[in-house]
Protein backbone atom coordinates (compact mmCIF):
# COMPACT_ATOMS: atom_id res chain seq x y z
CA UNK A 1 0.00 0.00 0.00
CA UNK A 2 1.16 3.41 -0.95
CA UNK A 3 1.33 5.66 1.93
CA UNK A 4 0.95 9.55 1.15
CA UNK A 5 4.00 11.50 1.28
CA UNK A 6 3.36 15.04 0.54
CA UNK A 7 -0.32 15.35 1.51
CA UNK A 8 0.06 13.21 4.80
CA UNK A 9 -1.05 16.40 6.45
CA UNK A 10 -4.36 16.66 4.87
CA UNK A 11 -7.12 15.87 7.44
CA UNK A 12 -4.62 17.10 10.35
CA UNK A 13 -5.19 20.33 10.99
CA UNK A 14 -2.64 20.47 14.01
CA UNK A 15 -0.11 20.57 11.75
CA UNK A 16 -1.09 24.49 10.33
CA UNK A 17 0.96 24.93 13.50
CA UNK A 18 4.82 24.71 14.29
CA UNK A 19 4.30 22.44 17.49
CA UNK A 20 1.62 20.29 15.48
CA UNK A 21 4.05 19.67 12.33
CA UNK A 22 6.97 18.77 14.52
CA UNK A 23 5.10 16.08 15.54
CA UNK A 24 4.69 15.12 12.48
CA UNK A 25 7.65 15.05 12.02
CA UNK A 26 8.56 18.48 10.92
CA UNK A 27 11.90 20.19 10.50
CA UNK A 28 13.59 17.14 11.10
CA UNK A 29 14.63 17.04 7.35
CA UNK A 30 15.99 20.57 7.83
CA UNK A 31 17.81 19.43 11.21
CA UNK A 32 19.44 16.62 9.17
CA UNK A 33 20.35 18.58 6.24
CA UNK A 34 22.16 21.47 8.30
CA UNK A 35 24.70 18.53 9.53
CA UNK A 36 25.01 17.54 5.99
CA UNK A 37 27.66 19.49 3.43
CA UNK A 38 25.56 21.19 1.31
CA UNK A 39 27.21 19.68 -1.65
CA UNK A 40 26.44 16.37 -0.38
CA UNK A 41 22.86 17.77 0.18
CA UNK A 42 22.41 18.55 -3.83
CA UNK A 43 23.93 15.54 -4.91
CA UNK A 44 21.47 13.40 -2.94
CA UNK A 45 18.44 15.33 -4.36
CA UNK A 46 20.17 14.51 -7.73
CA UNK A 47 20.42 10.80 -6.69
CA UNK A 48 16.43 11.08 -5.58
CA UNK A 49 15.83 11.55 -9.09
CA UNK A 50 13.10 14.18 -8.43
CA UNK A 51 12.21 16.14 -11.36
CA UNK A 52 10.88 19.41 -11.57
CA UNK A 53 6.55 19.28 -10.73
CA UNK A 54 6.12 22.86 -12.13
CA UNK A 55 5.89 21.42 -15.70
CA UNK A 56 8.77 21.55 -17.31
CA UNK A 57 10.48 17.96 -15.45
CA UNK A 58 14.11 19.22 -15.30
CA UNK A 59 16.08 17.27 -12.22
CA UNK A 60 15.91 19.75 -9.70
CA UNK A 61 19.59 18.25 -8.10
CA UNK A 62 21.29 18.92 -10.94
CA UNK A 63 19.75 22.55 -11.65
CA UNK A 64 20.72 23.43 -8.13
CA UNK A 65 24.04 22.25 -9.11
CA UNK A 66 24.43 24.93 -11.72
CA UNK A 67 24.44 27.78 -8.68
CA UNK A 68 27.91 29.82 -9.25
CA UNK A 69 29.84 29.10 -5.30
CA UNK A 70 31.47 32.49 -5.35
CA UNK A 71 28.75 34.83 -6.33
CA UNK A 72 26.76 36.55 -3.62
CA UNK A 73 24.06 37.12 -2.81
CA UNK A 74 21.93 34.18 -4.02
CA UNK A 75 18.56 33.34 -4.09
CA UNK A 76 15.73 31.00 -4.53
CA UNK A 77 12.49 32.32 -5.81
CA UNK A 78 9.80 29.08 -4.99
CA UNK A 79 6.79 28.97 -7.88
CA UNK A 80 3.63 29.40 -5.93
CA UNK A 81 2.13 30.98 -9.07
CA UNK A 82 0.39 28.09 -10.07
CA UNK A 83 -2.14 29.87 -13.06
CA UNK A 84 -2.06 26.43 -15.33
CA UNK A 85 -5.92 26.08 -16.31
CA UNK A 86 -7.10 22.67 -14.49
CA UNK A 87 -3.85 22.70 -11.48
CA UNK A 88 -4.67 22.79 -8.08
CA UNK A 89 -2.36 20.95 -6.49
CA UNK A 90 0.06 23.51 -4.87
CA UNK A 91 -2.81 25.52 -3.11
CA UNK A 92 -3.55 22.34 -1.20
CA UNK A 93 0.33 22.03 -0.11
CA UNK A 94 0.02 25.30 0.76
CA UNK A 95 -2.93 25.30 2.77
CA UNK A 96 -2.93 22.30 4.46
CA UNK A 97 1.14 21.99 5.46
CA UNK A 98 2.63 25.76 5.15
CA UNK A 99 5.57 24.27 7.29
CA UNK A 100 6.41 21.55 4.53
CA UNK A 101 7.09 24.04 2.29
CA UNK A 102 9.11 26.15 4.24
CA UNK A 103 10.98 23.62 5.19
CA UNK A 104 11.62 22.49 2.05
CA UNK A 105 12.95 26.01 0.93
CA UNK A 106 14.82 25.92 3.39
CA UNK A 107 16.93 22.86 2.63
CA UNK A 108 17.10 24.47 -0.98
CA UNK A 109 18.29 27.51 0.56
CA UNK A 110 21.13 26.18 2.85
CA UNK A 111 22.09 23.23 -0.09
CA UNK A 112 23.19 26.28 -2.53
CA UNK A 113 23.85 29.03 0.08
CA UNK A 114 20.82 31.49 -0.82
CA UNK A 115 19.92 33.84 2.13
CA UNK A 116 16.51 35.18 0.91
CA UNK A 117 13.93 33.12 -0.61
CA UNK A 118 10.93 34.54 -2.07
CA UNK A 119 7.42 32.89 -2.32
CA UNK A 120 5.91 34.45 -5.87
CA UNK A 121 2.23 33.14 -4.98
CA UNK A 122 -0.50 34.25 -7.17
CA UNK A 123 -2.25 37.43 -6.56
CA UNK A 124 -5.35 34.94 -5.99
CA UNK A 125 -4.24 32.97 -3.95
CA UNK A 126 -5.06 35.33 -0.50
CA UNK A 127 -5.87 32.17 1.53
CA UNK A 128 -2.75 30.08 1.06
CA UNK A 129 -1.16 33.32 1.89
CA UNK A 130 -2.42 34.31 5.16
CA UNK A 131 -1.92 30.48 6.27
CA UNK A 132 1.72 31.06 4.90
CA UNK A 133 2.48 34.58 6.52
CA UNK A 134 1.12 32.36 9.32
CA UNK A 135 3.55 29.38 9.73
CA UNK A 136 6.00 31.81 8.32
CA UNK A 137 5.63 34.17 11.67
CA UNK A 138 5.78 31.11 13.62
CA UNK A 139 8.74 29.83 12.00
CA UNK A 140 10.49 33.62 12.65
CA UNK A 141 9.25 33.12 16.18
CA UNK A 142 10.22 29.42 16.39
CA UNK A 143 13.99 30.38 15.89
CA UNK A 144 13.49 28.52 12.73
CA UNK A 145 14.14 31.59 10.01
CA UNK A 146 15.79 34.72 10.83
CA UNK A 147 19.31 35.00 11.90
CA UNK A 148 20.40 31.64 12.40
CA UNK A 149 18.74 28.92 10.23
CA UNK A 150 17.73 26.68 13.13
CA UNK A 151 20.49 27.76 15.35
CA UNK A 152 22.90 26.81 12.47
CA UNK A 153 24.48 30.22 12.08
CA UNK A 154 23.29 30.73 8.72
CA UNK A 155 20.95 33.55 7.86
CA UNK A 156 17.86 33.25 6.09
CA UNK A 157 14.97 35.18 5.35
CA UNK A 158 11.64 34.37 3.93
CA UNK A 159 9.20 36.70 2.10
CA UNK A 160 6.17 36.10 0.49
CA UNK A 161 5.88 38.03 -2.98
CA UNK A 162 1.89 38.20 -4.18
CA UNK A 163 1.41 38.48 -8.11
CA UNK A 164 -1.19 40.93 -9.54
CA UNK A 165 -3.24 38.14 -12.17
CA UNK A 166 -0.87 37.19 -15.12
CA UNK A 167 -0.03 33.90 -16.31
CA UNK A 168 2.90 34.59 -17.63
CA UNK A 169 4.67 35.08 -14.28
CA UNK A 170 4.73 31.17 -13.89
CA UNK A 171 7.06 31.10 -16.46
CA UNK A 172 10.14 31.83 -14.85
CA UNK A 173 12.55 34.52 -16.31
CA UNK A 174 8.68 36.19 -16.28
CA UNK A 175 8.47 35.85 -12.43
CA UNK A 176 11.71 37.19 -12.08
CA UNK A 177 10.52 40.41 -14.07
CA UNK A 178 7.47 40.80 -11.93
CA UNK A 179 9.93 40.16 -8.61
CA UNK A 180 11.44 43.29 -9.59
CA UNK A 181 8.12 45.23 -10.12
CA UNK A 182 8.33 45.09 -13.92
CA UNK A 183 5.38 43.66 -16.78
CA UNK A 184 6.27 40.47 -16.38
CA UNK A 185 7.80 39.48 -19.89
CA UNK A 186 10.00 36.60 -20.09
CA UNK A 187 13.87 37.32 -21.10
CA UNK A 188 16.06 35.86 -23.44
CA UNK A 189 17.93 32.96 -22.16
CA UNK A 190 20.71 32.21 -21.92
CA UNK A 191 21.60 33.56 -19.65
CA UNK A 192 19.87 31.67 -17.12
CA UNK A 193 18.39 32.01 -13.76
CA UNK A 194 21.13 29.73 -12.30
CA UNK A 195 23.87 32.83 -13.15
CA UNK A 196 21.68 36.00 -13.91
CA UNK A 197 18.99 35.89 -12.08
CA UNK A 198 17.13 37.76 -9.70
CA UNK A 199 18.21 41.06 -9.08
CA UNK A 200 21.41 40.16 -11.50
CA UNK A 201 22.09 37.30 -9.09
CA UNK A 202 22.19 33.81 -9.07
CA UNK A 203 18.70 32.34 -8.37
CA UNK A 204 17.15 28.49 -7.96
CA UNK A 205 13.75 28.82 -9.69
CA UNK A 206 11.53 25.41 -8.11
CA UNK A 207 8.00 24.77 -7.98
CA UNK A 208 6.14 24.51 -4.79
CA UNK A 209 5.31 20.66 -5.18
CA UNK A 210 9.34 20.08 -6.06
CA UNK A 211 10.46 21.95 -2.48
CA UNK A 212 8.05 19.62 -0.65
CA UNK A 213 9.58 16.26 -1.89
CA UNK A 214 12.60 17.68 -0.81
CA UNK A 215 12.42 17.13 3.08
CA UNK A 216 11.16 13.50 2.89
CA UNK A 217 14.48 13.37 0.39
CA UNK A 218 16.47 14.64 3.18
CA UNK A 219 15.16 12.23 5.80
CA UNK A 220 14.29 8.92 3.71
CA UNK A 221 16.81 8.97 1.56
CA UNK A 222 17.35 8.91 -1.80
CA UNK A 223 17.04 5.20 -2.45
CA UNK A 224 14.19 5.09 -0.93
CA UNK A 225 12.87 7.80 -2.76
CA UNK A 226 13.48 6.18 -6.27
CA UNK A 227 11.84 3.30 -5.07
CA UNK A 228 8.54 5.10 -5.17
CA UNK A 229 7.62 5.25 -9.19
CA UNK A 230 8.14 3.71 -12.66
CA UNK A 231 11.63 4.13 -13.17
CA UNK A 232 15.30 5.47 -12.46
CA UNK A 233 13.95 8.66 -14.59
CA UNK A 234 10.52 8.79 -12.88
CA UNK A 235 10.70 8.76 -9.27
CA UNK A 236 8.69 9.60 -6.27
CA UNK A 237 5.28 10.43 -5.08
CA UNK A 238 3.03 12.81 -7.48
CA UNK A 239 0.13 14.34 -7.13
CA UNK A 240 -2.23 15.00 -9.42
CA UNK A 241 -5.39 17.28 -10.11
CA UNK A 242 -8.33 15.81 -11.36
CA UNK A 243 -10.92 17.71 -12.91
CA UNK A 244 -13.98 18.13 -15.39
CA UNK A 245 -16.05 14.94 -15.86
CA UNK A 246 -16.08 12.90 -13.33
CA UNK A 247 -17.31 12.40 -10.10
CA UNK A 248 -14.83 13.22 -7.62
CA UNK A 249 -12.33 15.76 -8.40
CA UNK A 250 -9.98 16.43 -6.51
CA UNK A 251 -6.15 16.06 -5.53
CA UNK A 252 -5.04 12.85 -5.27
CA UNK A 253 -1.20 11.72 -4.19
CA UNK A 254 0.43 8.62 -6.27
CA UNK A 255 3.49 7.06 -7.45
CA UNK A 256 4.58 8.35 -10.35
CA UNK A 257 3.70 6.37 -13.11
CA UNK A 258 -0.22 5.14 -12.13
CA UNK A 259 -2.25 4.38 -15.09
CA UNK A 260 -4.91 7.09 -16.42
CA UNK A 261 -7.50 4.29 -15.69
CA UNK A 262 -6.97 3.54 -11.99
CA UNK A 263 -7.12 7.23 -11.33
CA UNK A 264 -10.02 7.96 -13.05
CA UNK A 265 -11.67 4.75 -11.06
CA UNK A 266 -10.61 6.13 -7.71
CA UNK A 267 -11.96 9.45 -8.59
CA UNK A 268 -15.11 7.96 -8.54
CA UNK A 269 -15.29 7.47 -12.50
CA UNK A 270 -17.33 9.33 -15.09
CA UNK A 271 -19.58 12.41 -14.10
CA UNK A 272 -23.15 11.03 -14.24
CA UNK A 273 -21.93 7.80 -15.62
CA UNK A 274 -20.71 9.44 -19.12
CA UNK A 275 -18.52 7.55 -21.44
CA UNK A 276 -14.59 8.56 -21.71
CA UNK A 277 -14.01 11.14 -25.16
CA UNK A 278 -10.69 12.38 -24.23
CA UNK A 279 -8.83 13.89 -21.54
CA UNK A 280 -5.94 16.56 -20.90
CA UNK A 281 -2.56 14.68 -19.09
CA UNK A 282 -0.83 17.71 -18.08
CA UNK A 283 -2.79 21.19 -17.77
CA UNK A 284 -4.22 23.20 -20.90
CA UNK A 285 -0.62 23.49 -22.07
CA UNK A 286 -1.05 19.42 -22.83
CA UNK A 287 -1.97 18.05 -25.95
CA UNK A 288 -5.35 16.17 -25.63
CA UNK A 289 -5.32 12.60 -25.63
CA UNK A 290 -7.73 10.06 -26.87
CA UNK A 291 -9.85 8.04 -24.92
CA UNK A 292 -7.81 5.17 -26.33
CA UNK A 293 -5.16 6.31 -23.93
CA UNK A 294 -6.77 5.03 -20.64
CA UNK A 295 -4.09 2.27 -19.85
CA UNK A 296 -1.17 4.93 -20.59
CA UNK A 297 1.17 5.29 -16.74
CA UNK A 298 1.22 8.68 -16.25
CA UNK A 299 4.73 9.58 -15.74
CA UNK A 300 6.93 11.94 -17.59
CA UNK A 301 7.96 9.97 -20.28
CA UNK A 302 5.87 7.71 -20.93
CA UNK A 303 3.32 11.02 -21.36
CA UNK A 304 5.73 12.44 -23.46
CA UNK A 305 6.07 9.57 -25.50
CA UNK A 306 2.40 9.30 -26.44
CA UNK A 307 2.40 13.15 -27.84
CA UNK A 308 1.62 14.81 -25.31
CA UNK A 309 3.28 16.34 -21.90
CA UNK A 310 2.53 15.64 -17.69
CA UNK A 311 3.45 18.97 -17.64
CA UNK A 312 2.23 19.84 -13.84
CA UNK A 313 -0.22 16.61 -14.08
CA UNK A 314 -3.37 18.26 -14.30
CA UNK A 315 -5.97 15.65 -15.79
CA UNK A 316 -9.00 17.18 -17.28
CA UNK A 317 -11.45 14.45 -18.15
CA UNK A 318 -13.99 15.16 -21.06
CA UNK A 319 -16.60 12.69 -21.38
CA UNK A 320 -19.05 11.72 -25.18
CA UNK A 321 -20.88 14.95 -24.86
CA UNK A 322 -18.17 17.68 -24.81
CA UNK A 323 -17.71 19.38 -28.24
CA UNK A 324 -13.77 19.08 -29.00
CA UNK A 325 -13.59 22.29 -30.65
CA UNK A 326 -14.97 23.95 -28.21
CA UNK A 327 -12.79 23.00 -25.35
CA UNK A 328 -9.84 24.02 -27.33
CA UNK A 329 -11.67 27.52 -28.04
CA UNK A 330 -11.52 28.14 -24.41
CA UNK A 331 -7.87 27.03 -24.27
CA UNK A 332 -6.90 29.41 -27.31
CA UNK A 333 -8.71 31.89 -25.92
CA UNK A 334 -6.81 31.44 -22.24
CA UNK A 335 -3.72 31.67 -24.49
CA UNK A 336 -4.45 35.06 -26.59
CA UNK A 337 -5.25 36.51 -23.42
CA UNK A 338 -2.10 35.58 -21.57
CA UNK A 339 0.54 36.45 -24.24
CA UNK A 340 2.59 38.90 -23.29
CA UNK A 341 2.78 40.20 -26.64
CA UNK A 342 6.77 40.53 -26.70
CA UNK A 343 7.09 37.70 -29.61
CA UNK A 344 4.86 38.47 -33.09
CA UNK A 345 4.23 34.96 -33.55
CA UNK A 346 3.05 34.27 -30.16
CA UNK A 347 1.15 37.45 -30.06
CA UNK A 348 -0.73 37.38 -33.61
CA UNK A 349 -1.13 33.70 -33.58
CA UNK A 350 -2.56 33.16 -30.64
CA UNK A 351 -4.91 35.73 -31.58
CA UNK A 352 -5.80 34.08 -35.14
CA UNK A 353 -6.30 30.54 -33.20
CA UNK A 354 -9.15 31.98 -31.39
CA UNK A 355 -10.85 33.50 -33.66
CA UNK A 356 -10.09 30.62 -35.93
CA UNK A 357 -11.36 28.17 -33.55
CA UNK A 358 -14.52 30.33 -32.90
CA UNK A 359 -15.79 30.61 -35.91
CA UNK A 360 -15.93 26.84 -36.53
CA UNK A 361 -17.22 26.31 -33.14
CA UNK A 362 -19.82 28.66 -34.91
CA UNK A 363 -20.37 26.59 -37.63
CA UNK A 364 -18.67 29.66 -39.58
CA UNK A 365 -15.55 27.64 -40.73
CA UNK A 366 -14.36 26.49 -44.28
CA UNK A 367 -12.59 23.27 -45.46
CA UNK A 368 -8.95 24.96 -45.26
CA UNK A 369 -9.24 25.95 -41.55
CA UNK A 370 -7.72 23.10 -40.28
CA UNK A 371 -5.10 23.11 -43.03
CA UNK A 372 -4.75 27.18 -41.46
CA UNK A 373 -4.30 25.80 -38.09
CA UNK A 374 -1.59 23.86 -38.42
CA UNK A 375 0.07 26.12 -40.54
CA UNK A 376 -0.16 28.80 -37.31
CA UNK A 377 1.43 26.58 -34.96
CA UNK A 378 4.49 25.66 -37.35
CA UNK A 379 4.81 29.79 -37.54
CA UNK A 380 4.36 29.73 -33.75
CA UNK A 381 6.10 26.76 -32.67
CA UNK A 382 10.41 27.76 -32.32
CA UNK A 383 9.59 31.41 -33.36
CA UNK A 384 8.60 32.62 -29.64
CA UNK A 385 11.22 33.61 -26.73
CA UNK A 386 9.33 31.23 -24.14
CA UNK A 387 7.13 27.78 -24.23
CA UNK A 388 3.78 29.60 -23.53
CA UNK A 389 4.02 29.97 -28.08
CA UNK A 390 4.84 25.99 -27.77
CA UNK A 391 2.02 26.00 -25.35
CA UNK A 392 -0.18 27.39 -27.04
CA UNK A 393 -0.15 25.20 -30.07
CA UNK A 394 0.24 22.13 -27.93
CA UNK A 395 -4.15 21.59 -27.58
CA UNK A 396 -4.69 22.88 -31.18
CA UNK A 397 -2.51 20.55 -33.29
CA UNK A 398 -4.10 17.95 -30.90
CA UNK A 399 -7.40 18.99 -32.30
CA UNK A 400 -6.73 19.19 -35.78
CA UNK A 401 -4.27 15.84 -35.99
CA UNK A 402 -6.24 13.53 -33.44
CA UNK A 403 -9.97 15.02 -33.70
CA UNK A 404 -10.55 16.08 -37.01
CA UNK A 405 -13.68 14.16 -38.27
CA UNK A 406 -15.47 16.60 -34.95
CA UNK A 407 -13.61 19.70 -37.06
CA UNK A 408 -14.79 18.19 -40.43
CA UNK A 409 -18.59 18.07 -38.85
CA UNK A 410 -18.68 21.38 -38.11
CA UNK A 411 -18.14 22.40 -41.22
CA UNK A 412 -20.08 20.72 -43.24
CA UNK A 413 -23.12 20.91 -40.61
CA UNK A 414 -22.54 24.47 -40.68
CA UNK A 415 -23.48 24.29 -36.65
CA UNK A 416 -22.03 22.82 -33.72
CA UNK A 417 -22.77 19.14 -33.71
CA UNK A 418 -23.05 19.03 -29.50
CA UNK A 419 -25.81 20.65 -27.99
CA UNK A 420 -25.05 23.37 -25.39
CA UNK A 421 -25.25 21.02 -22.62
CA UNK A 422 -27.39 21.94 -19.10
CA UNK A 423 -25.92 21.23 -16.08
CA UNK A 424 -28.81 22.14 -13.82
CA UNK A 425 -32.19 21.86 -13.40
CA UNK A 426 -34.57 24.41 -12.02
CA UNK A 427 -31.49 26.11 -10.69
CA UNK A 428 -30.45 23.78 -8.38
CA UNK B 1 8.95 74.67 -27.20
CA UNK B 2 9.38 71.85 -24.25
CA UNK B 3 8.21 68.88 -23.71
CA UNK B 4 7.76 68.62 -19.55
CA UNK B 5 7.12 65.67 -17.59
CA UNK B 6 3.11 66.06 -15.82
CA UNK B 7 3.45 67.54 -12.99
CA UNK B 8 3.00 65.37 -9.81
CA UNK B 9 0.10 66.93 -8.05
CA UNK B 10 -0.41 63.81 -5.84
CA UNK B 11 1.00 64.34 -1.80
CA UNK B 12 2.07 60.45 -1.62
CA UNK B 13 0.53 57.55 0.46
CA UNK B 14 -1.43 58.48 3.91
CA UNK B 15 1.00 57.46 7.11
CA UNK B 16 -0.26 53.73 7.58
CA UNK B 17 0.17 52.84 4.30
CA UNK B 18 2.97 54.79 3.85
CA UNK B 19 4.26 52.62 7.56
CA UNK B 20 3.46 49.46 6.07
CA UNK B 21 5.11 49.79 2.52
CA UNK B 22 8.34 50.50 4.40
CA UNK B 23 8.64 47.44 5.88
CA UNK B 24 7.56 45.69 2.49
CA UNK B 25 10.74 47.80 1.37
CA UNK B 26 13.25 46.07 3.43
CA UNK B 27 12.72 42.72 1.64
CA UNK B 28 14.18 43.95 -1.45
CA UNK B 29 17.82 44.71 -2.90
CA UNK B 30 15.27 47.95 -4.90
CA UNK B 31 12.57 49.98 -4.51
CA UNK B 32 11.29 48.78 -7.79
CA UNK B 33 10.47 45.94 -6.74
CA UNK B 34 8.47 46.80 -3.84
CA UNK B 35 5.71 47.90 -6.92
CA UNK B 36 3.35 45.16 -6.89
CA UNK B 37 2.76 45.50 -3.18
CA UNK B 38 2.67 48.50 -2.87
CA UNK B 39 -0.49 48.87 -6.15
CA UNK B 40 -1.67 46.46 -4.03
CA UNK B 41 -1.72 48.68 -0.62
CA UNK B 42 -2.95 51.59 -2.91
CA UNK B 43 -6.16 49.14 -4.91
CA UNK B 44 -6.87 49.10 -1.03
CA UNK B 45 -7.30 52.31 -0.12
CA UNK B 46 -8.82 53.45 -3.38
CA UNK B 47 -12.07 51.16 -2.65
CA UNK B 48 -10.83 48.65 -5.55
CA UNK B 49 -9.46 50.53 -8.00
CA UNK B 50 -6.03 52.88 -9.29
CA UNK B 51 -7.68 56.16 -9.99
CA UNK B 52 -4.13 58.28 -12.21
CA UNK B 53 -3.80 60.03 -8.19
CA UNK B 54 -3.02 56.59 -6.67
CA UNK B 55 -0.37 55.83 -9.57
CA UNK B 56 1.12 59.28 -8.98
CA UNK B 57 1.23 58.46 -5.30
CA UNK B 58 2.52 55.28 -5.62
CA UNK B 59 5.20 56.28 -8.65
CA UNK B 60 6.09 59.28 -5.55
CA UNK B 61 6.51 57.01 -3.15
CA UNK B 62 8.64 54.35 -4.53
CA UNK B 63 10.69 57.60 -6.94
CA UNK B 64 10.02 55.61 -10.34
CA UNK B 65 8.46 57.53 -13.60
CA UNK B 66 4.44 57.31 -13.59
CA UNK B 67 4.92 56.01 -17.21
CA UNK B 68 6.68 53.21 -15.33
CA UNK B 69 4.02 52.35 -12.63
CA UNK B 70 0.93 53.24 -15.43
CA UNK B 71 2.84 50.36 -17.87
CA UNK B 72 3.04 47.63 -15.09
CA UNK B 73 -0.84 47.96 -14.35
CA UNK B 74 -1.94 47.27 -17.47
CA UNK B 75 0.11 44.38 -17.50
CA UNK B 76 -1.66 43.04 -14.74
CA UNK B 77 -5.33 41.46 -14.30
CA UNK B 78 -6.10 42.29 -11.13
CA UNK B 79 -5.64 45.97 -11.47
CA UNK B 80 -8.03 47.89 -12.34
CA UNK B 81 -8.41 51.26 -13.61
CA UNK B 82 -12.09 52.56 -13.47
CA UNK B 83 -14.38 52.14 -10.48
CA UNK B 84 -15.17 48.71 -9.96
CA UNK B 85 -18.43 47.99 -7.52
CA UNK B 86 -18.07 47.29 -3.92
CA UNK B 87 -17.72 43.68 -4.64
CA UNK B 88 -15.77 42.22 -7.49
CA UNK B 89 -16.97 39.18 -8.86
CA UNK B 90 -14.92 36.94 -11.28
CA UNK B 91 -16.56 33.82 -12.67
CA UNK B 92 -14.06 31.09 -13.91
CA UNK B 93 -14.96 30.03 -17.25
CA UNK B 94 -12.24 28.04 -18.32
CA UNK B 95 -11.78 25.03 -19.60
CA UNK B 96 -12.87 22.72 -16.20
CA UNK B 97 -15.46 24.88 -14.94
CA UNK B 98 -16.96 25.03 -18.77
CA UNK B 99 -17.19 21.48 -18.56
CA UNK B 100 -19.07 21.74 -15.42
CA UNK B 101 -21.39 24.67 -16.36
CA UNK B 102 -19.82 27.70 -15.66
CA UNK B 103 -22.03 29.51 -18.95
CA UNK B 104 -24.92 29.02 -16.46
CA UNK B 105 -23.42 30.40 -13.77
CA UNK B 106 -22.34 33.61 -16.19
CA UNK B 107 -26.11 33.63 -17.28
CA UNK B 108 -27.16 33.67 -13.60
CA UNK B 109 -24.75 36.09 -12.07
CA UNK B 110 -26.37 38.23 -15.55
CA UNK B 111 -29.65 38.21 -14.51
CA UNK B 112 -29.37 38.84 -11.42
CA UNK B 113 -26.99 41.38 -10.87
CA UNK B 114 -28.91 42.93 -14.90
CA UNK B 115 -25.71 44.81 -15.89
CA UNK B 116 -23.34 43.66 -18.48
CA UNK B 117 -19.60 42.20 -17.52
CA UNK B 118 -17.34 44.84 -16.32
CA UNK B 119 -20.41 47.04 -16.15
CA UNK B 120 -21.26 48.35 -12.27
CA UNK B 121 -24.62 48.57 -10.74
CA UNK B 122 -26.61 51.38 -10.72
CA UNK B 123 -25.91 50.70 -6.55
CA UNK B 124 -22.31 50.85 -6.95
CA UNK B 125 -23.02 47.11 -4.91
CA UNK B 126 -21.38 44.96 -7.61
CA UNK B 127 -18.93 44.32 -11.19
CA UNK B 128 -18.11 41.38 -12.42
CA UNK B 129 -16.40 39.49 -15.10
CA UNK B 130 -15.10 36.01 -16.44
CA UNK B 131 -11.85 35.42 -15.19
CA UNK B 132 -9.36 31.99 -15.76
CA UNK B 133 -8.76 29.25 -13.77
CA UNK B 134 -8.68 30.40 -10.10
CA UNK B 135 -7.27 26.90 -9.38
CA UNK B 136 -10.26 25.49 -7.69
CA UNK B 137 -11.61 23.35 -10.92
CA UNK B 138 -12.38 20.74 -7.77
CA UNK B 139 -15.31 22.49 -6.90
CA UNK B 140 -16.01 23.76 -10.55
CA UNK B 141 -18.01 25.87 -11.32
CA UNK B 142 -16.89 28.18 -9.10
CA UNK B 143 -16.43 32.05 -8.44
CA UNK B 144 -14.17 34.57 -6.50
CA UNK B 145 -16.36 37.61 -4.85
CA UNK B 146 -13.94 39.61 -3.62
CA UNK B 147 -11.41 37.83 -1.36
CA UNK B 148 -13.65 34.75 -1.33
CA UNK B 149 -13.83 31.75 -3.46
CA UNK B 150 -17.14 30.05 -3.82
CA UNK B 151 -17.51 26.51 -5.09
CA UNK B 152 -19.42 23.96 -6.23
CA UNK B 153 -21.94 26.48 -7.46
CA UNK B 154 -25.52 26.39 -8.83
CA UNK B 155 -27.80 29.08 -10.22
CA UNK B 156 -29.43 29.16 -6.84
CA UNK B 157 -26.30 29.08 -4.72
CA UNK B 158 -24.99 31.93 -7.05
CA UNK B 159 -28.50 34.16 -6.32
CA UNK B 160 -28.57 33.74 -2.96
CA UNK B 161 -24.30 34.57 -2.35
CA UNK B 162 -25.21 37.80 -4.71
CA UNK B 163 -28.23 38.90 -2.61
CA UNK B 164 -26.49 38.55 0.61
CA UNK B 165 -23.88 41.22 -0.61
CA UNK B 166 -24.31 44.54 1.32
C1 LIG C 1 3.76 30.05 -19.67
C2 LIG C 1 4.35 29.27 -18.54
C3 LIG C 1 3.69 29.22 -17.31
C4 LIG C 1 4.23 28.52 -16.24
N1 LIG C 1 3.54 28.50 -15.06
C5 LIG C 1 4.08 27.83 -14.01
C6 LIG C 1 3.41 27.83 -12.76
O1 LIG C 1 2.33 28.42 -12.60
N2 LIG C 1 3.98 27.16 -11.73
C7 LIG C 1 5.18 26.51 -11.87
O2 LIG C 1 5.66 25.95 -10.91
N3 LIG C 1 5.83 26.50 -13.04
C8 LIG C 1 5.32 27.16 -14.11
N4 LIG C 1 6.01 27.16 -15.30
C9 LIG C 1 7.32 26.48 -15.36
C10 LIG C 1 8.43 27.40 -14.89
O3 LIG C 1 8.89 28.17 -15.97
C11 LIG C 1 9.63 26.65 -14.34
O4 LIG C 1 10.00 25.67 -15.26
C12 LIG C 1 9.37 25.98 -13.01
O5 LIG C 1 8.90 26.88 -12.07
C13 LIG C 1 10.63 25.37 -12.50
O6 LIG C 1 10.39 24.67 -11.30
P1 LIG C 1 10.50 23.09 -11.22
O7 LIG C 1 11.76 22.71 -11.93
O8 LIG C 1 10.54 22.81 -9.77
O9 LIG C 1 9.31 22.56 -11.90
C14 LIG C 1 5.47 27.84 -16.39
C15 LIG C 1 6.10 27.88 -17.62
C16 LIG C 1 5.57 28.57 -18.69
C17 LIG C 1 6.29 28.60 -19.99
S1 LIG D 1 6.29 33.37 -26.52
FE1 LIG D 1 4.48 34.63 -26.12
S2 LIG D 1 4.35 34.76 -23.89
FE2 LIG D 1 6.42 34.01 -24.37
S3 LIG D 1 7.68 35.88 -24.45
FE3 LIG D 1 6.93 35.54 -26.54
S4 LIG D 1 5.00 36.73 -26.68
FE4 LIG D 1 5.53 36.53 -24.50
S1 LIG E 1 -11.02 25.99 -14.60
FE1 LIG E 1 -12.23 27.06 -13.17
S2 LIG E 1 -11.03 27.05 -11.37
FE2 LIG E 1 -9.79 26.00 -12.82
Amino acid sequence: MFEPVLTKNVGNPAALTLKGYKKSGGYEGLAKALQMEPDTIIEEVKKSGLRGRGGAGFSAGLKWSFIPKNITPKYLVCNADESEPGTFKDRLLMEYDPHQLIEGCAICCWAVQANICYIYIRGEYTKAATILERALKEAYEGGILGGSLMGSGFKLDMYIHRGAGAYICGEETGMLESLEGKRGQPRVKPPFPAVVGAFGKPTVINNVETLCNVPHIITRGADWYKSIGTDERNTGPKLYAISGHVERPGTYEYPIGITFREMLENAGGMYRGGTLKAFIPGGASAPILPASQIDIKMDFDTVAKAGSMLGSAAVIVMDETTCMVRSVARLAKFFNHESCGQCTPCREGTNWMELLLKRIEHGEGTESDGRLLLSICGQIGGNSLCALGDAAIGPVKSLVERFYPEVEQHVRERRCPFPQRRHFQNGA
Amino acid sequence: MSVSEPKVTSTGLPPAAKAELDEIRKRYPTDEAALLPALHIAQRLWGGWLPDEALEAVAAELGLPVSKVYGVVTFYDLYHQKPVGRHRIRVCTNLSCQLRGSEEIMEAVREELRVEEDEVTPDGRCSYVHFECLGSCDTAPMMMVDETYHENLTPRRVRDILRGLK
